[in-house]
C-alpha cells in the first residue's frame, strides 16, 4: 500500500515522465537480454536450419553437436587452462602489490609521500607506447614469457588510489590500538588493516580478474607460442578471423556444410567461454556499491 | 648581526629538518623496503623505462645498434606523419569515434542511474542492475564476435528484416556498431558510481523537496543532481581527456578489410606500422604524437571544466 501510496503523489505530468523512463529502462533490459537468449538456444541448433531460419523451439531437433564438438577441442582448453593461470597469478600478485604500496601512501606522516605520488601519477597520463615498451620485454627475453602480460600491468595506480582511499576511511582508533601494543608496521597491517578491507580487496582482485580473463592485445603481442595462448586469442581466431580450429569442422564434405558448422560453433563458443564470468559475477555484487564508491572518493 | 643569526638558525632548521627525515626513513624502513619498493620497482621498469625508449622516435633506430648507436633524424618521422595523406583521416576517424562516443555514452549511466533511483523495490532494483551489469563481463572479443555473428549477411538481423546487408563491410556503419555496442555493454556498469553516489543524496533536501510538492524535474534539480554533481564532473575530465586513447582492443576486432576507412584509428596503425611492418621510429613517432594530444586535452579540459565548476577540476 505504501508504494502504491508514493507513486500517486507524483502529478500526471511526472507519471508521465516517470512511465516513458521506466519503459526507456524496460527496452535497455530487453535489449540485453534477448541476445543472450538467441545465442543459447542458437547454440542448440542444427546448422542448417540456423542459417535458414534463425532460431527455432523445436525441441526434438535440437542437438549438442556444438558443444560435443568445441568441448572435444584441445586448443580451447588450452587456452582455458593459461587463462585461468594467468589471472589468477595476475590477480594476487597486483592486488597485493597494490594493497602494500598503498599503505604508506594512505598515511599523513610518510615522507616522501608528495614525491611518489607524482611519479605514480605521471604513468597514468603519459607512456613510453607500444614500441618502447615491445622492445624493453624483449630486452628483457620476456617474449613469450607470461610474466610479459603480468608483470607491466601489475601495478594499478588507479587501485592504489582506491585502496589508499578506502585505508583512510579506517578509523584512527584501530591505529592507535595497534600502537599501544606497539604493534610494528607489518603486523599492524596484515592482522588488523587487511582484514576490515575485505570490501574493497574483493573488488579490486574481480577488476583485475576480469581485466586479465577479457584482454587479448599484450598477449597477442607477447605470446606467440601457441601453447601459451590465453582463452581470448583462441576465441579470436574462431570469432573474429572466422579460422574454426582445424579439427572442428574437418569432417564436413562440401564448403557449405563447413561454413555453417562453423557459424553453429561460435555460438556453443561463446557460451562456453563467457559462463564462468556470468556465474562468478553475481556473487561479488554485494561488494560493488562499498568498494566502488571508496574508489570514487577524489584520489 | 642579526641577519646572520637568521642564517645560522636557518641552517639549524634545515639541518634539522634532514636529521629528521633520515630518523623517520630508518625508524620506518619498512615503509620505504617492504611496502613502496615493489610497486616503485615496477613503475620504473615498465613504465619509466619505455619512456627513454621514445628516443627512437628522432632516431633511424636500427635494432642490432640500439638506441645508443642508432642515427639521429630529428623530426623526420613526425614530417612524414603530418604530411601523409592518411594523416587526416587517421586522426579524423580516432576524435570522431571517441567524441561521438562521449557524446552518446556519457548521458547513458547517468540517466539509468536516476531511472534506478526511483524504483522503490529494492527487489525490483537489483534483479535489473543484475542484468545490466551482465554485459560488462563479456570479453571485447566475444562482444565483437555477437556483433559479427548478428550482423554477418546469413545473421539474426537480416534474417529479421528479410534484407542481406554486410554491416561490418560498411564504412559508414562502423561507428554506430561500435559506439551502440559500447552503450550495451558498459552503460550499466558506469550507471553504478552514480546510483552509488544518489544513494548518498541528503534526506533533508529529499523530504523538503516531496513537503514542497517539487516535480522530478524540481527534485532533480535540488536532490539528486547536487549528490552526483562532482561524480559527473570527474568522469567528464577523465573520459574527455582520454579522447586520443580511444581503445586499440575492440576497434582492432571491429575491422575488416572493407571497413578501413573509418575505423583504422591512430592506435591501430601504430600497431600495424610498428609490430606487423617493423617500422619501430615511425610508429614511436606517432604514438607518441597521439599521446602528447591526449595529454594537452586531459589538461584542457580539466581548466575548462574547473572554470565553469567554481574553480573545482581533479
Amino acid at each position: 500500500m505504501k508504494k502504491k501510496s508514493k507513486f500517486a503523489r507524483y502529478s500526471t505530468q511526472d507519471k508521465a515522465l516517470l512511465l516513458t523512463g521506466y519503459i526507456l529502462l524496460g527496452l535497455f533490459v530487453i535489449a540485453i537480454i534477448i541476445p543472450m537468449i538467441y545465442i543459447v538456444v542458437a547454440s542448440f541448433m542444427d546448422p542448417v536450419t540456423l542459417q535458414n531460419k534463425g532460431i527455432t523451439f523445436d525441441f526434438d531437433k535440437w542437438t549438442l553437436t556444438a558443444y560435443q564438438r568445441v568441448m572435444s577441442n584441445a586448443q580451447i582448453w588450452i587456452g582455458f587452462k593459461n587463462a585461468v593461470v594467468y589471472s589468477i597469478v595476475f590477480t594476487v600478485v597486483s592486488v597485493f602489490l597494490t594493497l602494500l604500496a598503498a599503505y604508506p601512501m594512505s598515511r599523513a606522516d610518510f615522507k616522501g609521500k608528495g614525491f611518489f605520488n607524482t611519479i605514480f601519477v605521471i604513468t597514468m597520463f603519459f607512456g613510453g607506447g607500444l614500441i618502447p615498451t615491445y622492445l624493453l620485454m624483449s630486452n628483457l627475453h620476456l617474449l613469450d614469457s607470461m610474466w610479459a602480460i603480468i608483470l607491466p600491468g601489475a601495478f594499478s595506480v588507479w587501485n592504489m588510489i582506491i585502496a589508499r582511499t578506502y585505508y583512510q576511511g579506517i578509523p584512527g582508533e584501530l591505529r592507535e590500538a595497534a600502537d599501544v601494543d606497539g604493534a610494528n608496521e607489518m603486523v599492524f597491517f596484515f592482522k588488523i588493516l587487511i582484514p576490515v578491507c575485505t570490501p574493497v580487496i574483493a573488488v579490486l582482485a574481480l577488476w583485475q580478474f576480469v581485466a586479465m580473463w577479457n584482454s587479448y592485445f599484450d598477449a597477442m603481442i607477447y605470446l606467440r607460442d601457441s601453447a601459451k595462448q590465453p582463452l581470448q586469442l583462441v576465441l579470436r581466431s574462431i570469432l573474429i578471423q572466422n579460422q574454426p580450429e582445424s579439427g572442428m569442422i574437418s569432417d564436413m564434405q562440401s564448403t557449405a556444410e563447413r561454413a555453417q558448422l562453423a557459424e553453429l560453433l561460435k555460438y556453443a563458443t561463446i557460451i562456453i567461454s563467457s559462463l564462468p564470468l556470468l556465474v562468478m559475477y553475481p556473487f561479488f555484487q554485494k561488494y560493488f556499491d562499498s568498494g566502488i564508491m571508496a574508489g570514487s572518493v577524489k584520489g | 648581526m642579526k641577519a646572520n643569526s637568521t642564517v645560522v638558525s636557518e641552517g639549524k632548521q634545515n639541518e634539522g629538518k634532514f636529521q629528521s627525515t633520515v630518523l623517520y626513513v630508518k625508524q620506518h624502513w619498512q615503509l620505504y623496503v617492504i611496502f613502496l619498493l615493489p610497486a616503485l620497482v615496477l613503475t620504473l621498469i615498465f613504465k619509466y623505462i619505455p619512456m627513454g625508449g621514445i628516443l627512437i622516435a628522432f632516431q633511424e633506430y636500427n635494432p642490432f645498434r640500439g638506441i645508443l648507436g642508432s642515427e639521429w633524424v630529428g623530426f623526420k618521422y613526425f614530417q612524414r606523419f603530418l604530411s601523409s595523406p592518411d594523416f587526416m583521416t587517421y586522426l579524423g576517424n580516432t576524435l570522431k569515434l571517441s567524441i561521438y562516443g562521449l557524446l552518446w555514452g556519457f548521458p547513458m549511466p547517468i540517466l539509468l542511474a536516476f531511472l534506478l533511483n526511483r524504483i522503490e523495490s529494492t527487489g525490483i532494483k537489483k534483479k535489473i542492475q543484475l542484468v545490466l551489469y551482465m554485459p560488462n563481463f563479456i570479453s571485447v572479443i566475444v562482444l565483437c564476435g555477437i556483433v559479427r555473428i548478428f550482423l554477418s549477411v546469413t545473421g539474426p538481423v537480416n534474417l529479421l528484416f528479410g534484407s542481406q546487408i554486410n554491416f561490418m563491410t560498411m564504412p559508414e556503419a562502423f561507428r554506430t556498431i561500435y559506439i551502440a555496442s559500447g552503450i550495451w555493454q558498459g552503460a550499466g556498469w558506469a550507471s553504478i558510481m552514480y546510483t552509488a553516489s544518489l544513494s548518498n543524496a541528503s534526506q533533508d533536501l529529499k523530504e523538503a523537496a516531496l513537503i514542497d510538492g517539487a516535480n522530478i524535474f524540481q527534485q532533480i534539480k535540488a536532490v539528486e543532481w547536487p549528490a552526483i554533481k562532482d561524480m559527473v564532473v570527474i568522469q567528464f575530465i577523465l573520459q574527455a581527456g582520454n579522447i586520443m586513447s580511444v581503445g586499440f582492443e575492440k576497434a582492432y576486432a571491429l575491422q575488416t578489410d572493407l571497413n578501413m576507412g573509418t575505423s583504422e584509428i591512430i592506435a591501430t596503425y601504430v600497431y600495424k606500422k610498428g609490430l606487423l611492418d617493423g617500422d619501430y621510429s615511425f610508429s614511436t613517432a606517432v604514438g607518441l604524437f597521439n599521446t602528447v594530444i591526449n595529454v594537452i586535452l586531459l589538461v584542457a579540459v580539466n581548466k575548462i571544466v574547473a572554470k565553469m565548476n567554481d574553480g573545482k577540476g581533479l
